[in-house]
């Protein structure tokens, strides 16, 4: 191996993709543009939720308890209403995501001791957000519920849970997201630079040029992972930066043993990116496979939905996902503060994945001839 | 005939053969849609089953075993017991084990005394959703157990206010129900800029846009030739998907077919129309690529209301999701599938996505002319 070789042949790939103006900001601006927004955007916390309420009970307790969601951050009340009919237009048109209502003599039944009832009629159209309200207006009666027993003397119910989340204290949406941002991005751009390389070149006939000269194929090899990598490395430090001080997700781990996850998930990534290039004989060939790839490996990765909640069959895919090891190594140094034993199980997948696909990258090198 | 539209002929006929003749295409609008939708349709879900829980029980004695059992017979857990609760956190660090229950051994004598007993219970927080289900489980069961205790004493149990819950559109709450619809559009939006974003710049690319420009095809001609084809191949692969939905994934579809149908023809016009843009500016498929993957995928799958809710984005957010298209379509094919033809939702979004196309029509126009630069 000539280092030397290798050293021009990445500084050549370094011009390609540097030279363009156009192409130099599409690796830049929007993974930063693209952390921002859906740093921002991506969140089950349900804030300001439409809420309607259907208020048929003339007491203080309802107004009370109606008060108390009102003035939760959670929900924010656009309609009072007074008919039945009025429910189901405001549920349809999706004006409202709920409608409280409670009962005819909910005050009446609440002094006498008897169960008062509150009503709840919500949009289960799109199920989660209809399975967040819920857990909120549960936490909000389970609250009152348990003061006005102690106001009134009685004892609560005797069996009482005290809730603790781990790592995530306050359960924010944010931190489970923002890490995965920085996978899915990190994977869209050393794929985008990287699947379009040896593509590029065979559509053009460069790549024959490139082989009759006294370069071997792990010389190529080499010198087009070196890009990918290195963008890859100083894009994952400004975005892992931003990660932590602009939306303070803490950093609580190992920062050698995230370098390394970061190392070798580019490594396995810029194999994924090769391989399908030197598959490809044409840029759209290496594009639509480049898509092919990120988009399953984005879905799968449990980026935004648990992998446990797969069957699975698709379960046993997402062992080839090399982003399925990066949010967790991501995650566990990020939130529970993991260092290089815990992490182990996470590292060694993706140093196969890796050699597996710079291997065949290197050999159809050699045997793939167009 | 007319000249214009014998023109117009021999551009889609060309289009239609280079169509036939690259089987990449063909692949993009049908075999991208069922392989997408199969994988999210089975890999997207956010219905917990079966999580895995710890339960400690320090005196394991009939009242403690009662209240264990509630979580062994739940549905949603998949509990296993631990000795110490040193061994249940240390599983809960290895993330063997998503949550932990903690009955310690004054568990029962503080609840036959009279008084509170507390049980103590740990999820893992990182991913907050999961945690927040899982919360809401555990609450469930343990109500479920107050109920089933308090009969076995006869007495009532006793809670001041009670929540009746009633879900329209989907009453058991499976995510499918609302991600396979959304994910329809997700898909539809990738493949149709994908489908337009290189073939306008591979005509530049290869040089054989001058050829077209030596020939008397007006622009206009030119980009609607191309359109057409590429729009039937698009609404082919939009069928199959609705066809998956209905019958394999067992999407009810509440509203009519037909209202359906033409929603998803003006959705796919505005993502041709998208793709064909990136195309004309770009004139490169390395970035008419590039910028295709980057405004298709990411922004439809998180701005577009199909998972995150957009009334709970900051409000500067709320007006970039204004700018994807696939948001007006999600609202309309959850509303369609779910809760059949609401005309306040499909005509807002309809109006919505025909603005779109006409601006979208509008910067195709301007941006195209025969000219070599």
């Amino acid at each position: 191996m000539n280092l030397l070789h290798i050293f021009s042949l990445a500084r050549k790939e370094f011009l390609t993709l540097m030279r363009d103006k156009r192409s130099r900001i599409i690796i830049i601006v929007p993974p930063i543009v693209q952390l921002f927004i859906f740093g921002f955007a991506a969140t089950y916390d349900l804030n300001d939720v439409p809420v309607a309420v259907y208020n048929e009970d003339s007491g203080g307790a309802s107004r009370e308890l109606l008060a108390r969601i009102e003035g939760s951050p959670h929900f924010s009340v656009l309609y009072k209403i007074s008919s039945d009919d009025e429910v189901a237009s405001l549920i349809d048109d999706r004006k409202v995501l709920l409608v409280i209502r409670p009962g005819q003599n909910f005050s009446a039944n609440l002094q006498r001791g008897a169960p008062a009832s509150l009503q709840l009629i919500i949009d289960g159209r799109n199920s989660n957000t209809a399975m967040i309200a819920m857990n909120y207006l549960r936490d909000v009666v389970l609250d009152f519920n348990h003061e006005w027993q102690q106001e009134h003397g009685k004892t609560g119910p005797p069996v009482q849970l005290k809730m603790r989340a781990w790592y995530n204290e306050n359960l924010q949406s944010q931190w489970f997201i923002v890490p995965g941002i920085v996978g899915s991005l990190m994977l869209v751009v050393t794929l985008l630079v990287t699947a379009l390389s040896v593509a590029r070149e065979r559509e053009q006939g460069t790549f024959d040029q490139l082989l009759v000269t006294p370069l071997r194929p792990v010389e190529i090899l080499i010198g087009k992972a070196i890009p990918g990598i290195v963008i890859g490395l100083l894009e994952a430090t400004l975005i892992i930066a931003l990660m932590v001080w602009f939306f303070d997700i803490p950093l609580r781990g190992s920062i050698p043993a995230l370098y390394l996850g970061i190392l070798l998930f580019l490594v396995a990534t810029v194999g994924v990116g090769l391989m399908i290039s030197s598959i490809c004989t044409t840029q759209q060939q290496a594009i639509l496979g480049a898509f092919l790839f990120i988009v399953p490996a984005v879905v799968l990765s449990g980026f935004t939905t648990p992998i446990a909640n797969m069957p699975e069959m698709v379960q046993w895919l997402t062992y080839l996902d090399p982003l399925r090891y990066f949010l967790v190594i991501v995650r566990g140094v990020t939130l529970e503060g993991d260092g290089f034993i815990l992490l182990f199980h996470q590292f060694w997948p993706m140093v196969i994945i890796g050699m597996v696909t710079l291997g065949l990258a290197g050999w159809l090198f050699r045997y793939r001839m167009y | 005939m007319n000249a214009r539209l014998h023109r117009l002929w021999g551009m889609i006929r060309k289009e239609s053969l280079q169509i036939l003749r690259d089987p990449s295409s063909i692949s993009i609008a049908f075999v991208m849609p069922v392989m997408l939708l199969l994988l999210f349709g089975y890999g997207v879900s956010l219905d917990a089953k079966n999580i895995p829980l710890g339960i400690v029980i320090e005196q394991p004695d009939t009242a403690a075993q009662s209240l264990a059992g509630a979580f062994d017979r739940s549905e949603f857990f998949r509990p296993q017991r631990f000795a110490a609760i040193q061994d249940a956190k240390r599983a809960l660090t290895e993330r063997r084990i998503d949550g932990i229950l903690w009955l310690r051994n004054d568990f029962s004598n503080r609840l036959l005394s009279g008084g509170e007993a507390p049980v103590g219970v740990f999820v893992n927080g990182v991913d907050s959703n999961q945690a927040n289900i899982t919360r809401g489980y555990i609450q469930g069961a343990w109500l479920a157990w107050l109920q089933h205790f308090a009969t076995s004493r006869g007495q009532a149990l006793d809670l001041p206010v009670v929540l009746e819950q009633r879900v329209w559109f989907n009453p058991a709450l499976s995510s499918h129900l609302f991600l396979v619809p959304g994910l329809i559009a997700i898909i539809m939006t990738m493949i149709g800029s994908l489908l337009t974003a290189m073939v306008v710049a591979r005509e530049w690319e290869r040089g054989t846009m001058e050829t077209l420009m030596v020939t008397p095809l007006h622009m206009g001609e030119m980009l609607v030739g191309k359109l057409i084809p590429y729009f039937m191949l698009g609404m082919g692969g939009m069928l199959l998907s609705v066809a998956m939905a209905l019958f394999l994934f067992d999407v009810p579809l509440l509203g009519p077919f037909w209202l359906l149908i033409l929603c998803s023809a003006l959705f796919m016009l505005v993502s041709l129309a998208i793709g064909l843009l990136i195309s004309i500016v770009t004139r490169n498929q390395f970035l008419a690529g590039q910028v295709a993957l980057v405004v298709s995928f990411l922004p439809s799958f998180l701005l577009s209301g199909f998972l995150f809710d957009i009334h709970s984005m900051p409000s500067w957010v709320q007006l970039i999701t204004y700018l994807v298209p696939a948001r007006y379509f999600v609202a309309i094919l959850q509303t369609l599938f779910l809760a059949g033809p609401v005309w306040p939702v499909v005509l807002t979004n309809v109006a919505a996505m025909l603005l779109m196309l006409l601006i979208l029509t509008a910067l195709v126009v301007k941006k195209s002319y025969k000219r070599l630069d």
